[in-house]
């Protein structure tokens, strides 16, 4: 009993060894080319990108990727955590050198499908929670439920704030890393919006 | 002949969804579109035929009293394989199905199909019960994310059929799935005794 079942696992075991060795390499190749399609898409057409520098805030580290066209600083894409309905959401935020939002990318995220994960695409240019063009040190980025001004998806506030968390943390990680792009008092606002949201969580 | 009676079974007279009633977590929770409900009956598809195959092939070297977490074994060994050759080779698929994906191990159908089917049948009548059982889920699966999606935002497969902006949320959120599926089951039934 204890020797069939013994070898059951062990023979599972081995199977799912080799199989994740297969395929780690590919898993880190689509992950890799995911993640450029992305910052593409975020960052101002043409732009170059390096290796991401680290950055700390309140504890949690955010990736800064920034982006070069023609030799001057054209704006960075930061990757944000936060936490969402169904599980950590991962979204790339792309900024210009001003500190408007570009665009965004959903890296990765856990929520409902059919309602939270409208996320992916519901706050994009021409959707109803429009973002871009936004700059979260002068507009209120927060669902008009608290105040702001962008739209929540329709039956998922919790997403919503949570998205909208990480696009406020993101530029707050932004304007920390280039002060000189940003005056200290935006900064400041940034900052009580940034608690504000996270009270309201 | 009688592996094609199997294979008709399990999508007509023995349907999991309208008929056993089994599975009813994925089924109320992945169908808020036709997509992914269709997605969802295929991933358990794939994963039914591999478990009721393997489970049937090792029958015999299982004694009863450890059955249960050695199909357990099983079943999760596909699923943890499924999740990784998607994530490699389909990740446009992946993103979209990825949080299904792990909750198959834990659908009653395919620890149903192999402790009622699989643990007293050969490989091949396993093989065409897992088929058919799996079909007839992808169907039902597919069919209540059609009601769905058409009922809540006016589309079917993302296609537009009503022209303008229509829908009632209700049925993409929870409540409406339990009505739809409550319908569905009924309008079956009607049909089956007919």
């Amino acid at each position: 009993m204890v020797l069939s079942l013994t070898l059951i696992v062990a023979v599972a075991t081995g199977i799912l060894a080799y199989v994740n060795q297969l395929t780690a390499g590919p898993i880190a190749e689509a992950n890799k080319k995911a993640l450029n399609d992305a910052l593409k898409e975020v960052l101002i057409e043409g732009s170059t990108v390096g290796e991401p520098e680290i950055y700390e805030m309140n504890g949690v580290s955010y990736k800064i990727y920034k982006a070069d066209k023609d030799g001057q600083f054209a704006g960075a894409a930061v990757e944000s955590i936060e936490n969402g309905f169904g599980g950590a959401l991962t979204v790339l935020v792309g900024f210009d050198d001003k500190g408007n939002i570009i665009n965004y990318s959903v890296l990765n995220h856990a929520e409902t499908p059919g309602l939270g994960s409208k996320s992916t695409f519901w706050f994009k240019k021409g959707e109803k929670g429009d973002i871009t063009g936004k700059n979260p040190g002068a507009n209120a980025l927060t669902v008009s439920k608290d105040g702001g001004e962008v739209e929540a998806i329709t039956a998922s506030t919790i997403t919503s704030r949570a998205f909208l968390k990480a696009v406020n943390n993101a530029y707050a990680a932004y304007s920390g890393q280039n002060v000189d792009t940003n005056s200290g008092a935006s900064q400041q606002k940034k900052d009580v919006a940034a608690s504000e949201a996270s009270t309201k969580n | 002949m009688k592996n094609f009676k199997i294979l008709l079974n399990g999508i007509i007279n023995e349907n999991p969804t309208f008929v056993l009633l089994l599975g009813m977590c994925p089924t109320l929770g992945t169908t808020s579109s036709a997509i992914n409900g269709m997605g969802m009956g295929l991933a358990t598809l794939f994963v039914l035929i591999c478990s009721n195959v393997v489970i049937s092939a090792l029958k015999n070297l299982i004694p009863d009293l450890v059955r249960i977490p050695a199909y357990i074994v099983v079943i999760a060994s596909f699923v943890t394989l499924l999740q990784m050759i998607m994530q490699a080779y389909v990740p446009g698929l992946y993103k979209t199905l990825g949080i299904f994906i792990p909750l198959i191990v834990v659908n009653c159908i395919i620890l149903g199909r192999a402790e009622a089917f699989a643990s007293k049948n050969k490989p091949i009548p396993s093989f065409f019960d897992g088929l058919g059982i799996g079909l007839g889920f992808t169907l039902a699966l597919t069919l209540l994310g059609m009601v769905r999606e058409f009922l809540g935002t006016g589309k079917i497969f993302d296609l537009p059929v009503v022209p303008e902006n229509y829908g009632m949320l209700i049925f993409v959120l929870a409540p409406g799935a339990f009505i739809a599926l409550g319908y569905l089951i009924a309008i079956v039934n009607k049909l089956r005794k007919a």
